[in-house]
């Protein structure tokens, strides 16, 4: 499960790299990239076995069956426990993981898995390619449970040829195939024949990954301990415990306690409260990009957003880079475009839009919005701007960015209200029904570049992503193309043209891209920060001998 | 007496049903279903995915067969599963999370009750005095101090700067390898900060109720006649008021017989203990059903039981209200 790791963005997860300063004119650059608080001189150190990680996590792990799981904690917890046919590496790239190699035929319908022989699940039985069959067969069972079948559902064919090799047939080529074959693979012979959501592997998994499952105590903690026969060698660190502590502030007092190797920062704790010798000396603070962004979505069905020119007037109007620096403490980016800004998909040629009250003013009164009777309100056909912004109860970020997005449009004259609403409820009554004139919301971004939910169309029924109602035919078009070529600096042709798009039309108002902010305890080594994180090398992080604080007796 | 009882848990099964079909239609009323979670706003469901997984929980039938299958599990005992990912049995994921919220609130009342009665007592008996004035004072501090913030402040000071007390959870990581004593010793320790702040918020009512009613007590005759009598004023508080002061105290205990499962969700996220009102909370918001119907059927059984057992109790210690037959 490393992908859904990757797209699913645990809490802690991951480090650095956000090379992302803002350069003049609001034009950002992404190039420079930079490692923080780096910990110094750790090389002198040799890598040893043993100790004890202690990781807090504000939630409990749902189920640790992968199929079933739909939540980040679940997933932070499964990914240490299973593998999949591939994974990415540190720089977001495919590599195998069960899978040796794999070959695409010449017309990109077929995919040929070759897997590792010397794989063997925890309980000592060998991984073949009937696991991969099995897997195969319960995401697409109309009777699983799963979020994640629509991947499946795509393959026309899995044929095992041999225990060890695996063809997959599409009925159309589909870029994110390869991708897809990240998820967590099943030991079939402890599920075959038994009804997935009685399994007993729901409470007690066992995988082929580097941990397995020592003890999992509800709202309490999750225990697991290294898998020494793991193939890709024991891990360093001994024991994985993770503890259930709901509260941010209670999570944190754990931490100033010494009692908590790892948990993820606020803005607030990182900046302010994490500043102490003691802090710099005990523990090493990293940042990265998240892979999530948050915008304000305009319902395009509402004849106030319909005209382009409205909304890129809307977008030039709102300061958004005074959100990142007042409401994440400058510990983020303003987004452009709907992907990771240091990832190879981001387009940074974009049109921008940059603050600037006055022009957006101008913009505005070219669509025929002027204050007609000096109420300080821009009207037009007789009605003011007016209209409200929802956002989901729980989330003081979005709310607190509502707020400074309130006090813009004020100054251009747009009277704008918010109303924070129950998650459920929001959904449903709001979202769903498309009763609503704008929403500020986030979305995750996947390690695929595949939006095709997000902005097709076709894609605007009830329940369905697109609930903005954008239609762009050429949109609907490069994101079809896009996900049908295999070949990347092709792919990403298609992309480009699609970010352009889109930031021309501006359907939402990307906001901005937060920072993870993790804290890991100093005698934690071998941590090496990259585009993906900190996390994709877990195994290899160790504590030094003479460093190591718990002793694991067997 | 006998036929009183049964009359009475007899007549506990149509109210019982009444309040089972009041809480469904209510959760039924809130927006959003089970599955919401699972498939709004996610790229890889789409309308088919949908109605399988709601078909999986048999969310695509009427409410009142959804209800009129809850119920007649429910009949045989049975709790249905939980509708969360972990699709554990309602029962098991219940009883799992008492011990601890028991022990707690066990601890706090009779902490309560041992702190409240005597203030009250003595707040009555120096009615007006420096004593009544201070206590008054005292006991409004904590019902008005936030929970939250008063956890986090004792948790500042005895778990980081003394580190005298762990800061969170009910035992330590390492609990499985102690000794007995030592186990008792680590829950104990751990149970110091939520029992006192627990408790703290729950003085002002009991010992002001305390106090009441023995103002009342102490002007009734039979006071004024013991003290003719020439008893010493210790005797005449003690043995003669407070017996009668106290009677009223069994309504309150019966009452709070359902409370003493019921957790607190603020109070339990704060101490990070994974008790009844974190999974109640939980199972509201992710719409998890039979855990809702799970957990308010098991306090309506206990706030009726309760009830019966406060007014059997009553007739036994009060003379003047016996049961007729």
């Amino acid at each position: 499960m490393k992908l859904k790791k990757l797209i699913l963005v645990a809490a802690w997860a991951v480090a650095v790299l956000s090379g992302c300063g803002t350069g003049e004119n609001g034009t950002s650059r992404f190039v420079e990239k930079h490692w923080i608080e780096q910990p110094a001189a750790q090389e002198k150190y040799e890598p040893a076995y043993g100790d004890m990680i202690i990781r807090g996590s504000i939630g409990d792990a749902s189920v640790l069956l992968p199929v079933l799981a739909s939540d980040s904690a679940s997933f932070d917890i499964t990914g240490l426990i299973y593998n999949g046919l591939v994974k990415y590496d540190k720089n977001i790239i495919l590599e195998g993981d069960l899978a040796e190699k794999w070959d695409i035929s010449e017309d990109n319908l077929k995919i040929r898995f070759f897997l590792r022989k010397d794989v063997k699940w925890q309980d000592g039985i060998f991984l073949t390619g009937k696991d991969v069959e099995y897997t195969y067969k319960i995401y697409i069972d109309p009777t699983t449970p799963t979020a994640y079948a629509t991947d499946f559902l795509k393959v026309r064919d899995l044929r095992v040829l041999d225990p060890h090799t695996i063809e997959v047939v599409y009925d159309r080529p589909y870029a994110p195939a390869l991708g897809s074959w990240g998820q967590s693979i099943l030991p079939s012979h402890l599920l075959e024949g038994t009804e997935i959501t009685k399994s007993p592997l729901q409470r007690h998994p066992i995988g082929s990954g580097p941990y397995r499952f020592v003890e999992w105590k509800t709202g309490e903690k999750i225990v697991l301990d290294s898998y020494h026969d793991y193939f890709e060698g024991r891990p360093y660190i001994d024991r994985v415990l993770t503890r259930i502590i709901p509260d941010l502030a209670t999570m944190f007092l754990e931490l100033k306690a010494g009692r908590l190797d790892q948990m993820g920062l606020t803005p607030l704790q990182y900046t302010r409260q994490t500043e102490s010798e003691w802090f710099k000396n005990n523990y090493n603070k990293y940042k990265y990009l998240s892979f999530g962004y948050s915008y304000l979505g305009y319902n395009l069905q509402d004849w106030k957003f319909q005209d382009k020119k409205v909304r890129q007037a809307l977008t030039t109007a709102i300061n958004r880079e005074s959100i990142v620096q007042g409401v994440l403490l400058g510990l983020g980016v303003v987004a452009y475009t709907p992907y990771k800004p240091d990832t190879f998909w981001h387009n940074p040629d974009v049109k921008k839009f940059p603050y600037d009250p006055k022009k957006a003013k101008e913009m505005l009164a070219e669509a025929g919005w002027v204050d007609t009777d000096g109420d300080g309100i821009i009207d037009k056909d007789g009605k003011p701007f007016e209209f409200t912004i929802i956002t989901n109860h729980g989330n003081d970020i979005r709310k607190n960015a509502a707020t400074i997005i309130q006090k813009d449009l004020k100054q251009v004259g747009i009277n704008v209200k918010i109303r924070v609403i129950e998650w459920a409820a929001f959904l449903k009554n709001f979202i769903n029904k498309r009763n609503f004139e704008a929403c500020l919301l986030g979305w995750g971004i996947g390690i695929d570049p595949s939006q095709i939910d997000i902005w097709d169309s076709r894609k605007t029924g009830e329940k369905e992503l697109n609930f903005v109602t954008y239609q762009n035919p050429e949109v609907d078009k490069l994101l079809e193309l896009g996900a049908s070529t295999y070949d990347r600096a092709e792919r990403k042709k298609f992309y480009d043209k699609f970010q352009e798009i889109v930031a021309e039309d501006q359907p939402y108002t990307f906001l901005f891209v937060q920072d993870s902010l993790p804290i890991i305890s100093a005698r934690f080594h071998g941590i090496v920060p990259a585009p993906a994180g900190i996390s994709y090398d877990f195994v290899k992080w160790y504590v030094p001998k003479p460093l190591q604080k718990y002793s694991i007796q067997p | 007496m006998g036929l009183y009882i049964l009359k009475r848990l007899l007549l506990m099964i149509p109210v019982l049903i009444g309040i089972t079909i009041i809480s469904f239609s209510v959760m039924k009323m809130a927006p959003g279903d089970p599955t919401s979670l699972l498939t709004d706003l996610n790229p890889n469901m789409n309308e088919e995915a949908v109605k399988r997984i709601r078909a999986h929980y048999g969310l695509d039938e009427p409410w009142y067969v959804q209800y009129g299958k809850w119920l007649r599990n429910m009949l045989m005992l049975d709790f249905g599963k939980s509708f969360a990912a972990d699709n554990r049995p309602v029962i098991d994921k219940i009883v799992e999370r008492i011990p601890i919220t028991l022990l707690i609130n066990l601890l706090s009342l009779i902490l309560i009750l041992g702190v409240a009665i005597p203030i009250g007592v003595m707040s009555a008996v120096k009615k007006d005095s420096l004593f009544d004035k201070g206590t008054t004072v005292f006991v409004f501090l904590g019902f008005a101090i936030p929970t939250f913030w008063l956890a986090l402040l004792l948790m500042i000071l005895f778990g980081v700067k003394l580190d005298w007390l762990p800061i969170s959870g009910f035992r330590s990581l390492n609990y499985a390898q102690l000794s007995l004593p030592e186990q008792i010793l680590d829950v104990a320790k751990h149970l110091i900060l939520p029992v006192f702040v627990s408790a703290f918020g729950g003085l002002a009512g009991m010992s002001r109720y305390m106090r009441s009613n023995m103002l009342e007590v102490i002007r009734q005759d039979y006071i004024t006649t013991a003290r003719a009598k020439g008893l010493g004023e210790r005797t005449v508080i003690f043995k003669h008021a407070l017996r009668n002061a106290l009677l009223p105290v069994i309504t309150i205990l019966g009452l709070s017989v359902p409370g003493l499962i019921g957790g607190s969700v603020i109070f339990e996220t704060i101490f990070a203990i994974p008790g009844m009102g974190q999974l109640f909370y939980q199972s509201v918001m992710m719409r998890d059903y039979p855990t809702i119907m799970g957990i308010l059927v098991i306090g309506a059984v206990l706030t009726l039981v309760g009830n019966l057992l406060a007014d059997l109790f009553y007739s036994l210690a009060d003379p003047r209200i016996r049961v007729a037959g």
